[in-house]
């Protein structure tokens, strides 16, 4: 099987949809690049992380569009073209501009549905590159999913691998509800074993990694593979634990959650926001409710702090949860007691 | 309005301190030392320094993601500065903000930003503040011609015209947005133009002179000073690099930046300028100037290479005031 970056398997799916679905437009700052320069090269860059080269010179101008800067015309204008019987692919480059136009994802497309009473269908997708790690700053650097998780009306996901990241977009391109899908910058290059064909993952399954009785691990996007390192560690010392990538943040798959708590009784959340109303808090809470009586251990969130994320490589190293304090966080768990 | 040569030598060491700082950036950025994402702001000196060079400190200044040159223009330590971008302790935000995010208060400076078209309604603020305070002052709001498509951007001049605000819109239109042309991303090809409709006096400058750019700057003083509300100066100029360092710019023709740098480069015709004036400041003057620039910049980057970088105790200060 081909191995593909996560930057080339959301490629292949947009190419893949683009040609299946003439309805399927891509939006966005560069999504070609190049319009108006002195070069007379049309496709100067195919996005700023390169996830949309090539669809210009395969679909066109009509369906491939550079926008200017102007991010509430670029959600707004994709989620009209919704309504209006398009499938539009938005892309915002880096997910902290969505402060720029949330009204028209949360006044606006979040509420369609509800508030017309069933009747419209606005079936957009928003790609938004997230996440610290490329010191790139408090404003190129977040992780908001958390908020777009909290409006009812919207689906989240948050892909930890090129093989999730392909079969994501595909369903969220052909899902007829509004999608925002994040992509971690960090995980751009990295490569997975990719099918060719197309292929779609359901919103709300986790993907269950590893098995193991001795806690269950819940991990978002990035944090999946630190995850993952942080339990190497551990396998040597005997220590075996389930680890739950849920995909998407909304719909999220309780039922997995739960189960896996039942047979463990130890909770670890790992989440690259920050912890206040957060995904990690929302799982956790779901389980103190819903799982109380499984639990042997207080539940352990590894996040970063409440605060912006600092410039400074030296406090963004600090910022970023990694498998040492994932490793830290389980052996805790393990070591309390009810 | 004749500067005196005193004057005219704090310009051009001004835009010398400018150029040579992002230059020096763009080698030591080739060698990984400097983390992040960085934007040179070289080829726009004279707008920078055209437009700062009658404020005082207590006049403001929004910047953007393109904003050492309006730092170093408004008169932040230039050591600081280079300290910050290279994530240092004793950088002019302690090492959190970073190239994007240089600010300081006390020279007017309200920071860099990071969001495309986040400045503006800023300076509107700002100008609020200087309107109920009656000294005179004013706020000035960069942006570049990506920006000037941003709706903030429309409400913050709106808002302005509505208050008679004292700002000043600086669109420092270097030909791209990013990866996109102006002539695709400004429908109208006029930014000026655009600015006119909202109600204010708008003017289009040659923005590689610094002369023209303080003309126009100074029309826009008095009638801000005067209690006439806002203006706009589009200023025509170009960026020497990439949207940013490592931006392979295949958008543009393989010889745009040498022959612009030939054509367009603002300290040259500074320095002929002086020359045909008659020397108001001389050759030997200004090779003076050149290498102090040269020693301070050298210097500036030795220390930032040497200072400490933030404990990790720094990660949760100054979130809030207290909590």
């Amino acid at each position: 099987m081909p191995q593909l970056s996560m930057r080339d398997a959301i490629n292949q799916a947009l190419h893949q949809e683009m040609a299946r679905d003439p309805r399927v437009i891509v939006l966005g700052e560069d999504v070609s690049g190049g319009a108006g320069g002195s070069s007379g090269e049309r496709e100067a860059s195919g996005g700023i992380f390169g996830v949309t080269k090539g669809l210009l010179p395969k679909f066109g101008a009509g369906r491939v569009i550079d926008t200017p800067i102007s991010e509430s015309a670029i959600v707004g204008a994709a989620a009209g073209a919704a309504l209006a019987g398009l499938r539009p692919v938005a892309e915002l480059m880096f997910a902290d501009f969505v402060g720029v136009c949330m009204d028209q994802i949360y006044n606006q497309i979040a509420k369609f549905r509800y508030m017309f009473g069933g009747k419209s269908t606005c079936p957009v997708v928003i790609r938004m590159a997230m996440g610290a790690g490329m010191n790139m700053g408090a404003q190129h650097s977040q992780s908001i999913y958390a908020f777009l998780t909290a409006v009812p009306g919207l689906k989240v996901v948050v892909p930890s691998n090129a093989y999730d990241a392909k079969g994501l977009m595909i369903q969220a391109i052909r899902d007829d509800d509004p999608v925002m899908f994040f992509e971690h910058k960090a995980l751009y290059p990295k490569k997975a074993e990719v099918p060719e064909e197309a292929y779609t993952l359901a919103f709300g399954e986790a993907n269950v990694l590893r098995e193991g009785d001795d806690a269950t691990v819940v991990a978002i996007g990035r944090m999946v593979s630190f995850a993952e390192k942080a339990l190497d560690g551990l396998a040597a010392q005997g220590i075996q634990c389930d680890l739950i990538d849920p995909r998407s943040t909304s719909p999220l798959d309780e039922k997995t959650i739960l189960g896996s708590v039942e047979n463990t009784g130890r909770l670890i959340v790992v989440d690259e926001s920050p912890p206040r109303c957060s995904v990690a808090s929302d799982i956790a809470a779901l389980v103190a409710s819903r799982g109380f009586e499984s639990l042997q251990a207080p539940v352990e969130m590894v996040t970063p702090p409440h605060s912006p994320v600092p410039f400074s490589p030296a406090l963004e190293r600090a910022y970023v949860p990694g498998p040492q304090k994932i490793a830290d966080a389980i052996r805790r768990t393990l070591a309390a007691r009810r | 309005m004749t500067l005196s040569p005193e004057r005219l030598a704090q310009v051009y060491r001004s835009m010398k301190l400018i150029r040579e700082f992002e230059e020096r950036l763009h080698t030591e950025i080739a060698t990984g030392e400097i983390p992040g994402f960085t934007h040179l702001y070289s080829g726009q000196e004279a707008v920078a320094v055209g437009v700062c060079e009658a404020l005082s400190d207590a006049d403001y200044i929004a910047s953007t993601h393109r904003g050492h040159g309006h730092c170093i223009a408004k008169g932040c330590d230039v050591t600081g500065m280079m300290k910050e971008i290279y994530g240092r302790a004793d950088g002019l935000c302690k090492g959190k903000g970073g190239s994007m995010h240089i600010a300081d208060f006390g020279k007017g400076m309200l920071g860099a930003n990071a969001i495309v078209g986040g400045g503006p309604p800023l300076a509107v603020g700002a100008a609020i503040a200087c309107q109920l305070r009656g000294a005179g002052n004013v706020s000035v709001a960069f942006g570049g011609d990506g920006s000037c498509n941003q709706g903030t951007v429309f409400e913050a001049m709106n808002l302005a015209v509505v208050l008679k605000a004292p700002v000043i819109f600086v669109f420092e239109n270097n030909g791209y947005s990013e990866h996109t042309g102006v002539d695709y991303a400004v429908g109208s090809k006029d930014i000026a133009a655009r600015s006119a409709g909202f109600g204010m006096p708008a003017e289009k400058v040659d923005g590689s002179d610094f002369f023209a750019v303080h003309a126009a700057m100074q029309r826009a003083l008095q009638r801000a000073r005067a209690g006439g509300g806002p203006s706009t100066i589009e200023a025509l100029t170009t960026r020497f690099f990439g949207h940013f360092e490592g931006d392979p710019q295949r958008y543009r023709a393989k010889d745009e930046v040498a022959q612009q740098r030939r054509s367009m480069d603002c300290l040259a015709r500074f320095r002929a300028r002086m020359e045909a004036d008659g020397g108001p400041l001389t050759a030997a003057q200004l090779d003076a100037i050149d290498a102090e620039v040269m020693a301070e910049i050298d210097a500036a980057v030795k220390a930032a290479k040497a200072a400490p970088l933030p404990p990790e105790s720094e990660l949760t200060t100054d979130v809030y005031i207290n909590y």
